[in-house]
C-alpha cells in the first residue's frame, strides 16, 4: 500500500514538474533576441551579392521594424506586424527559388549565431516555409 | 576503400567552394546507382545545391561489404535549376566467395514535376529513368537473365516535415519503379516469360541538425529468376553533411540472400562532393 502510494506521489509529482510551455518567442531570445536574429539576416543580405539588388530601394529602418514586429508576432510575442501582406511585399520584384533559398540560409546563420536551440529553429522555419507560394515567382 | 578515404579527405581540406543556393543536406547523398536518394532508394530530391538557374556537379564513392560480396559503385552527375539531374555511375560486384565479378554502368535522368521539398504542403515529386547496361553478361545469361541491358522508371515523392519528431525535421520519401532487372540488374534482365514489375521503395530520416541525419530504407525487389531467391534490401545509415562541398553515409545494410548465398548483411560507405 505504502508502495503504491509512493508511485502515485511520485506520478503526480512528475506530472507537475513537468515544465510550462515557454513560448517560440522566449526561445527564440526574446525582445533582444528576434533584433538579434533581424540584424543577423540584415547583415547577410547586405554581404549576399545575389539578393542585396532587390534591397536597393528598401527603406531599411523601416524594413527591420517591420521584420522584427512579424517574427515577434509569429512566434508569439506581443507584437502586431504592421506591414502588407507578404504577397502584396513581394509581388514585382521577380523573387526567385534561389533568392527565396539564400534568405533562408541567412536566417538559419542568424539563428545559429544566436544559439538558438534546434527545436525552436525548426519550428520558426516551419511557419516561415509556407510563405514560400506568396513570395516567389510573383 | 583507400581512394574513398583519401577523396574525402581532401574533399574536406578543400574547404567551402563553389556551391549553390540550396540549404545544407537538400540535395540529398547519392544512392549506389548514382542519383540523389538516400543509400539504396532513389529520392525526388535533386542532386547538389543549385537552386532555380544555378548549376551544379557532383562526384561520389561508395562500397558495401556484405558476407559474400563486395560492391563497388561510383560515378558523378550534373544538375540544373534544381529540377533537371543527369547522373552516370559505374558499379562493380565482386563475387568474393563464388568467384569472378559482375559490372554494370547507369546512366541516369531525373526531372522534378512538382513541389518543393522543403516549402509546398505537397511534397516533391520527380519521375526518374535509368538506362542500364551489363559489362560482364556470361553469368546472368547462365543463370536466366535474358537481355544484358534494361531500363527502370521510377516516381519519387519526398518531402521534409518540419519540426515532427522531438523538434527534429523528418524527411518522408515513397519511391515506385517499374523494372524487369534481376538483382538491380547485376544479374541481368528480363527472361523467358519474365515481364516488369512494380517495385516500391521507402525512406525515412531524421535530421538531428543542419548537418547529422540518421535514417533508414526499404527496397522492395522482384524475384524473378528461378535458379535463387532474390530478397528486399533494408539500410540503416548515418549521414553527415560535412559542409555544401562534401557528405559521408555510413550504414549497415541486409540484402537477404544473394544468389543462393543467405543472409547477406554487412556496412555501407558512401562519400560524396558536391560543386
Amino acid at each position: 500500500m505504502v508502495k503504491y502510494l509512493l508511485l502515485i506521489a511520485t506520478l503526480i509529482l512528475t506530472a507537475c514538474q513537468q515544465k510550462p510551455e515557454i513560448s517560440l518567442y522566449q526561445r527564440l531570445g526574446a525582445e533582444t533576441g528576434v533584433e538579434k536574429i533581424v540584424d543577423g539576416v540584415l547583415y547577410g543580405i547586405e554581404h549576399d551579392q545575389s539578393i542585396v539588388q532587390h534591397f536597393a530601394d528598401t527603406d531599411i529602418p523601416r524594413f527591420r521594424r517591420l521584420l522584427i514586429e512579424q517574427f515577434c508576432e509569429l512566434s508569439g510575442g506581443p507584437c502586431k506586424y504592421t506591414g502588407v501582406s507578404m504577397q502584396e511585399s513581394h509581388t514585382g520584384f521577380q523573387i526567385t527559388q534561389a533568392h527565396f533559398d539564400a534568405l533562408v540560409n541567412h536566417l538559419i546563420t542568424a539563428m545559429q549565431q544566436q544559439n538558438v536551440a534546434i527545436e525552436a529553429q525548426n519550428e520558426f522555419l516551419a511557419m516561415l516555409a509556407p510563405m514560400y507560394k506568396d513570395v516567389v515567382y510573383r | 576503400m583507400k581512394t574513398i578515404l583519401t577523396a574525402l579527405c581532401l574533399l574536406v581540406a578543400s574547404g567551402s567552394l563553389m556551391a549553390g543556393s540550396k540549404v545544407i543536406a537538400t540535395g540529398g547523398a547519392t544512392n549506389i546507382e548514382g542519383n540523389s536518394g538516400g543509400g539504396i532508394v532513389p529520392w525526388a530530391t535533386i542532386n547538389g545545391y543549385s537552386s532555380s538557374d544555378e548549376w551544379s556537379v557532383n562526384a561520389f564513392a561508395a562500397r558495401v561489404g556484405v558476407d559474400d560480396f563486395t560492391l563497388d559503385s561510383y560515378g558523378v552527375g550534373a544538375s540544373f535549376n534544381n529540377q533537371w539531374e543527369l547522373s552516370f555511375a559505374r558499379q562493380k560486384l565482386e563475387l568474393d566467395t563464388i568467384g569472378g565479378e559482375l559490372r554494370q554502368d547507369i546512366l541516369g535522368i531525373k526531372y522534378k514535376v512538382a513541389g518543393e521539398l522543403l516549402y509546398t504542403a505537397m511534397p516533391q515529386i520527380s519521375l526518374g529513368l535509368q538506362l542500364k547496361k551489363n559489362r560482364d553478361f556470361a553469368l546472368p545469361a547462365a543463370v536466366g537473365a535474358g537481355d544484358d541491358s534494361g531500363y527502370e522508371f521510377y516516381i519519387a515523392a519526398t518531402k521534409v516535415f518540419f519540426d515532427a519528431v522531438a523538434g527534429r525535421n523528418l524527411l518522408l520519401n515513397a519511391t515506385v519503379r517499374s523494372t524487369d532487372a534481376h538483382q538491380t540488374g547485376l544479374l541481368g534482365f528480363g527472361g523467358q516469360g519474365l515481364g516488369r514489375k512494380l517495385m516500391f521503395e521507402s525512406s525515412a530520416v531524421l535530421l538531428l541538425n543542419y548537418n547529422l541525419a540518421v535514417g533508414t530504407e526499404f527496397k522492395q525487389k522482384p524475384n524473378q529468376l528461378d535458379f535463387a531467391d532474390e530478397q528486399h534490401w533494408r539500410d540503416l545509415f548515418a549521414a553527415w553533411f560535412i559542409n555544401k562541398n562534401a557528405s559521408v553515409v555510413l550504414g549497415y545494410v541486409d540484402l537477404g540472400d544473394i544468389a543462393g548465398l543467405t543472409e547477406q548483411t554487412g556496412f555501407y560507405l558512401s562519400v560524396e562532393g558536391t560543386w
